[in-house]
């Protein structure tokens, strides 16, 4: 692609599509799955289509979308909820700041990133974070649009569809998309734990998730996330001091 | 307060609103405006992402030990063996989703087959 061309529409509405191309990928089916996975989950517990489509539309981020469904599940009030699924949200801010960087270009307005940081999840900061770079600098928020676009709008049929069908599953196979989520999930957050200390702080997330579930069942995931990460997080000063000396 | 408190039509709606697009756009808005300006490595953001490591790996841990719907008709062992033994598979292929995945869900078909 020469540079002389690069800024026509022509060439931007090129790059949008190869955005939306990118989405069907191993990556975008394994979300397609644990969005199958969501449903079956937001259903059981008790979320209308029209609210598990709008959820899946303004959350969009699966880890702080099952938190929610948790909450609802509890039947917490509203401000625990929000507490609850704040602290789950908190990792897409060094994920955003990790990609606005690679994102950016001079002519970027701020506006545009804003916009386009609410399409970062797992899966497309993932995808974005491994073609961005080979993808011409002021092409790659188009880029972004399309994929990031293409991933929620699917998603959101995949969720409709899946209540559409849910009523007729027999119930092995229920009880195996139930179980769809949980594995996405111990797969994706292990892979993508940063340094060591984030593969102690989720298993010590597994264990005291039920613990907390038993002891103080209104608060289980802020206690579990709270002491799980204070303990690893102590964990990750002791053997730094320890490496050190 | 709860979602289900309330039979208006609009408050499951502002529910989401507030409990999930606020409380997961905060934190992408706050990205943006720091991108670059924090570092990655800083101590506060190890403690954030420990933090939330934990909560989430807890809904892990729940959707396991008590699942709703279908599979809280499976057994407890069988759940966690799946799981467990689904996990080992991902890390021994080189750390393959697909492959725990699809362990993980073959194992649990294979045990309601067997009415384990």
């Amino acid at each position: 692609m020469s540079p002389l061309v690069s800024d026509t529409p022509m060439s931007r509405s090129v790059w949008f599509l190869r955005g939306v191309r990118a989405a069907f990928s191993l990556p975008g089916l394994i979300l397609v799955s644990s969005f199958v996975g969501f449903a079956a989950l937001a259903k059981d517990a008790g979320v209308t289509m029209v609210q598990a489509a709008f959820m899946t539309g303004t959350v969009w981020a699966l880890p702080s979308m099952v938190v929610l469904v948790g909450a609802i599940v509890s039947g917490v009030a509203l401000p625990a909820a929000l507490f609850a699924v704040t602290l789950s949200a908190i990792r897409l801010m060094p994920m955003v700041m990790a990609l606005v960087p690679e994102m950016r270009a001079e002519k970027t307005r701020q506006w545009v990133l804003y916009l386009l940081a609410h399409f970062v999840a797992v899966t497309s900061w993932v995808l974005a974070m491994e073609r961005l770079k080979h993808i011409p600098r002021d092409m790659r928020t188009t880029f972004y649009a399309g994929l990031g676009g293409t991933l929620v709008a699917s998603n959101i049929m995949v969720v409709t569809a899946v209540y559409a069908v849910a009523d007729a599953l027999p119930s092995t196979i229920s009880a195996a998309l139930l179980m769809l989520t949980p594995m996405y999930f111990l797969t994706s957050l292990w892979g993508s734990a940063r340094e060591r200390v984030g593969h102690v702080a989720m298993v010590l997330g597994l264990a005291l998730g039920p613990v907390f579930h038993v002891l103080l069942p209104q608060f289980d995931l802020l206690a579990a996330g709270m002491v799980g990460g204070t303990v690893a997080y102590g964990w990750h000063l002791w053997r730094r001091k320890a490496g050190a000396a | 307060m709860s979602y289900f408190s309330n039979s208006a039509w609009w408050w499951p709606y502002l529910f989401i609103l507030v409990a999930g697009f606020a409380a997961t756009d905060i934190w992408r808005f706050l990205g943006v405006y720091f991108g670059g300006k924090l570092s990655e490595d800083s101590d506060l953001l190890v403690l954030v992402r420990t933090m939330a490591t934990a909560l989430v790996a807890a809904v892990i841990g729940n959707l396991i030990v008590f699942p709703g719907g279908a599979l809280a008709h499976t057994s407890l062992v069988l759940r966690i063996a799946a799981a467990g033994l689904g996990f080992v598979a991902y890390l021994l292929s080189g750390k393959r989703m697909v492959v725990g995945i699809i362990v993980a869900e073959l194992l649990l078909l294979a045990g309601l087959y067997l009415d384990f």
